[in-house]
């Protein structure tokens, strides 16, 4: 599956990241609404972590009303139609890579796109090709379902 | 039906509404919806700023409307009489957990007086969202009929029933199939409806439904208390059904989304991180309670004559939990993370019309599994989810059936009742076959379980007079207080806790108060003021939730990690970050700028709740003596009972002064008594004052002016009473 990946190594803390993927997404330059964020290491000054979304998919099994799905490159997606704007998912991100800007109903998180790793100028972004995740509680059984 | 067969019905329309909705701004739909089926009226009324301000919806709109249906002299099976569901202003907000109740108000045929009953599943919030704060029906229709809202279309139909199932089970799936036009659609469909039990007894409960889109199939929730069902089905209602589709984060228009996203984010990582560790709701749901219960002595056991029971580790959550199927969101409405309805998926029935058949059942909760379970002295989990199950489906409420029940069995164990006089039922403590067995004769409407059906208070006269019993004997061990069955906790050592069941306005239900651990266990509040405060704070602070379509479980069923550590445990029981939670989440939803302190809550809550005691006055109750409880809540009974705890009740008669040596049990007995009756007085006294109620539990004048509940017909009412 597809992931966004992060080498604290090479990261500077330019956060030319976070303003490539809210332009992306929502066209303006706004940090709330990049669905990478950049902070930094307190015990090692000058070091950098990056919270974004691994692709899980714990968050499938939180949904209440199936509106957060894998797609065929293994990418955690939500369907905007589907969504109640609960936010069950972004309190139950283990990792908090889910996103709720303050003016919008429905959460956002990384898909993969690439466009930060584009835009990195010192190489600390990648998109892999990891191992599948493990099916979800739900992925197994509408599986079940479908059959 | 199924959904191929849906072509084939042809719906008759008794009347239709069409209506534009109205945009749901900051809570409230600013209109609720009238239906009267006798005469296929529809018609909308206005909601204004008075009534939000006073009443501010759920609980307060339901008794509002309902005191200006009724007469002082309609009975419950008068047409006048209504039920009503309404949500409140944060009903249908999907970022709080346990933001979706709906609250059912109506006049019960147990009390004879008003009743509140909450309830989840999706019902209230699409009503909200489909333009109606609250529905009203009136009426008796004179063939079964079916309510439809359909809130993106804006028509209100009444419509005869075609044919469909009889019971809770099967119709709810069959009105999905009848009013869904894709299965999309079915997430968007909530029904009310109930069985064939509400008909032939007077403990009918309302089954709310909400559709699983991972299990597909229906789950219901219940209204369960005081009968509601049983006014619905004598209104020929076969059920409410309401459509909308499309909910949304904002479709409760509040006044803040930024505010609101904020405390509900906080409140599901407080869940995330604490609720496993705390009472892992999401994992046990409210089963988790009977391990503590029984633990501490206060698990229900033989209709109340115990707190505990060897075999009740039987009835623990980890009984019931290797039966759920876990892993899948568990709320009753949207962004409940505190997930604590569960649901066996695959169970198979020993008894009754589904015999055979592998069926799904939800729950069971805490109260049904103490109530039809250790109380009558069945410790078997699968007798327990039989029970469950038929309760729901023939539209029965577990609560008063289970303690309806075990007052049978003490009444069979003691002589009273026998085989001839049960139609042959055995009716001891732990038969569980003789208990399903009343429960189908309920659903068919036949034998003695329509006598166990009549609840406690009308079987207590009924013995007397006909077989003869001691009526002082029968008013000791028969758990009802206004005509309502306790719900189940045993709260003999706690006077408090007593005070909570006897002075609740609609009868013996612990969500007005639960105060048993604060007063008997951890001694927080140990005079008279101190419960008297605690019975005027939770009582208030849990009606707020009832007024505006809350759960109750996510204030205090999980805590924030400093909760107890941060403040003193008086302060820690309220706990006071979710309080604050509560003020941002109402500001939140409705802008209203006026609500900043606990305080604020309590005062909104008051008015309604006086007026509600005021409504039981309308309706010759709300008095002292209304208020008197059956002496097996406040201690032991039986010379059995006082010997299983001599030790401790020994003991506090040598607290009291009386020395137990040499005295015989029936002595110490009548001691006990003494003391314990005096205490109940003495803190009814004490609560009556800080409540601004006079000797005989009527609020003043003074009260009611401060509350701004002083309506004329109010006023009156009091004057007449108060001379």
């Amino acid at each position: 599956m597809k992931v966004l990946v992060f080498n604290p190594q090479l990261c500077d803390g330019c956060r030319i990241c976070e303003e490539t993927c809210s332009q992306t997404w929502f066209k303006e330059t706004n940090a709330e609404k990049s669905a990478i964020r950049i902070s930094p290491l307190e015990d090692q000054p000058g070091r950098y972590q990056a919270t974004v979304c691994n692709q899980c998919g714990e968050c499938i099994d939180i949904c209440p009303t199936l509106a957060l799905t894998r797609d065929r490159h293994g990418i955690v997606r939500v369907n905007k139609k589907r969504c109640t704007g609960c936010l069950s998912c972004v309190g139950f991100c283990p990792i908090l890579a889910m996103y709720i800007p303050p003016d919008y109903v429905v959460p956002f998180k990384c898909v993969a796109c690439g466009e930060c790793v584009k835009a990195c100028p010192t190489g600390a972004l990648a998109i892999e090709d990891l191992p599948k995740a493990p099916l979800t509680e739900t992925e197994k059984r509408m599986k079940v379902v479908a059959l | 039906m199924k959904a191929t067969d849906k072509k084939q019905v042809v719906l008759e329309i008794l009347a239709e509404y069409r209506y534009t909705p109205p945009k749901v701004e900051r809570g409230y739909a600013n209109q609720t919806l009238y239906v009267n089926v006798s005469d296929n009226t529809i018609a909308a009324k206005p909601v204004d700023e008075k009534m939000k301000h006073t009443f501010v919806g759920g609980r307060g709109f339901g008794l509002w409307l309902l005191w200006n249906a009724v007469r002082g002299t309609t009975k419950w099976n008068d047409p006048d009489n209504e039920v009503i569901l309404s949500s409140g202003p944060i009903g249908g907000t999907t970022v709080y957990p346990g933001s979706g109740k709906s609250i059912a108000v109506s006049l019960s045929p147990l009390t004879g007086t008003v009743m509140d009953s909450n309830v989840g599943g999706h019902f209230g919030p699409l009503l909200k969202f489909s333009g109606w704060d609250a529905i009203e029906v009136q009426g008796k229709a004179d063939r079964e009929v079916i309510v439809f809202v359909d809130g993106n279309k804006g028509v209100v139909q009444i419509i005869a029933a075609p044919e469909l199932a009889d019971d809770s089970y099967a119709l709810p799936e069959q009105l999905l199939d009848l009013f869904a036009e894709t299965d999309e659609e079915r997430i968007g469909i909530s029904s009310v409806s109930t069985g064939p039990g509400a008909q032939h007894t007077l403990m009918g409960c309302l089954n709310v439904s909400f559709y699983d889109p991972r299990r597909k199939f229906v789950r219901l929730k219940q209204a369960g208390r005081g009968g509601i069902g049983t006014v619905f089905r004598h209104k020929k209602i076969k059920a409410l059904v309401v459509k909308y589709i499309g909910v949304k984060g904002d479709s409760n228009g509040p006044a803040s989304w930024a505010e609101l996203t904020e405390v509900g984010k906080r409140m599901h990582r407080e869940i995330y991180e604490q609720d496993p560790i705390m009472n892992d709701m999401r994992g046990n749901g409210t089963p988790y309670l009977v391990s503590i219960m029984n633990e501490f002595d206060l698990l229900p056991v033989h209709n109340f004559r115990y707190g505990s029971h060897p075999e009740a580790s039987n009835l623990y959550h980890t009984e019931f939990r290797k039966h759920y199927s876990l892993g899948i969101p568990d709320g009753c409405w949207y962004g409940c993370t505190l997930a604590c309805s569960k649901c066996v998926e695959r169970f198979q029935l020993r008894t009754g019309p589904y015999k055979g058949q592998w069926v799904h059942v939800d729950g069971p909760e805490y109260e049904t599994i103490a109530g039809v379970g250790s109380n009558c002295g069945i410790f078997d989990p699968y007798a327990v989810l039989e029970i469950n199950f038929y309760c729901d489906t023939y539209g029965i409420d577990t609560i008063s059936f289970g303690t309806a029940m075990a007052f049978c069995m003490e009444c069979y164990e003691t002589g009273i009742l026998n085989k001839e006089r049960t139609n042959g039922l055995e009716l001891r403590f732990g038969n569980a076959e003789a208990m399903l067995e009343a429960l189908h004769q309920m659903g068919r409407g036949e034998g003695f379980g329509t006598v166990v059906g009549q609840g406690v208070r009308r079987m207590k006269q009924f013995f007397a007079e006909k077989y003869g019993a001691d009526p002082a004997f029968l008013q000791d061990i028969g758990m009802e207080c206004k005509g309502l069955e306790y719900s189940e906790y045993v709260s003999k050592e706690s006077v408090a806790q007593q005070g909570g069941y006897g002075l609740a306005n609609k009868g013996p239900q612990h969500d007005e108060a639960w105060l048993i651990f604060m007063d008997a266990v951890t001694k927080q509040i140990p005079t008279f003021e101190d419960k008297a405060e605690a019975l005027h704070y939770f009582p208030m602070f849990r009606t707020w939730f009832s007024l505006n379509g809350l759960c109750k479980l996510p204030w205090n069923d999980v805590e924030p990690a400093d909760n107890k550590r941060k403040y003193p445990p008086r302060i820690a029981a309220r706990v006071p970050e979710h309080v604050h939670n509560y003020i941002e989440l109402f500001t939140a939803v409705t802008g209203r700028e006026d609500i900043k302190e606990p305080e604020d809550l309590v005062l909104m809550s008051e008015r309604v709740y006086n007026f509600q005691r005021i409504f039981n006055l309308k309706m010759g109750f709300g008095t002292r003596e209304h208020d008197a409880i059956p002496y097996r809540s406040m201690g032991p009974v039986t010379i059995e009972e006082y010997e299983s705890r001599a030790e401790r009740y020994d003991q506090q008669l040598r607290e009291i002064g009386f020395d137990p040596e040499a005295k015989s049990t029936k002595e110490k007995l009548a001691a006990l008594r003494r003391h314990r009756e005096q205490r109940y007085e003495s803190l009814i006294d004490a609560v009556y004052k800080r409540r601004g109620w006079n000797s005989q539990g009527i609020p003043t004048l003074e009260t009611v002016k401060r509350l701004g509940i002083d309506y004329p017909d109010v006023v009156a009412l009091l004057k007449e009473h108060l001379q």
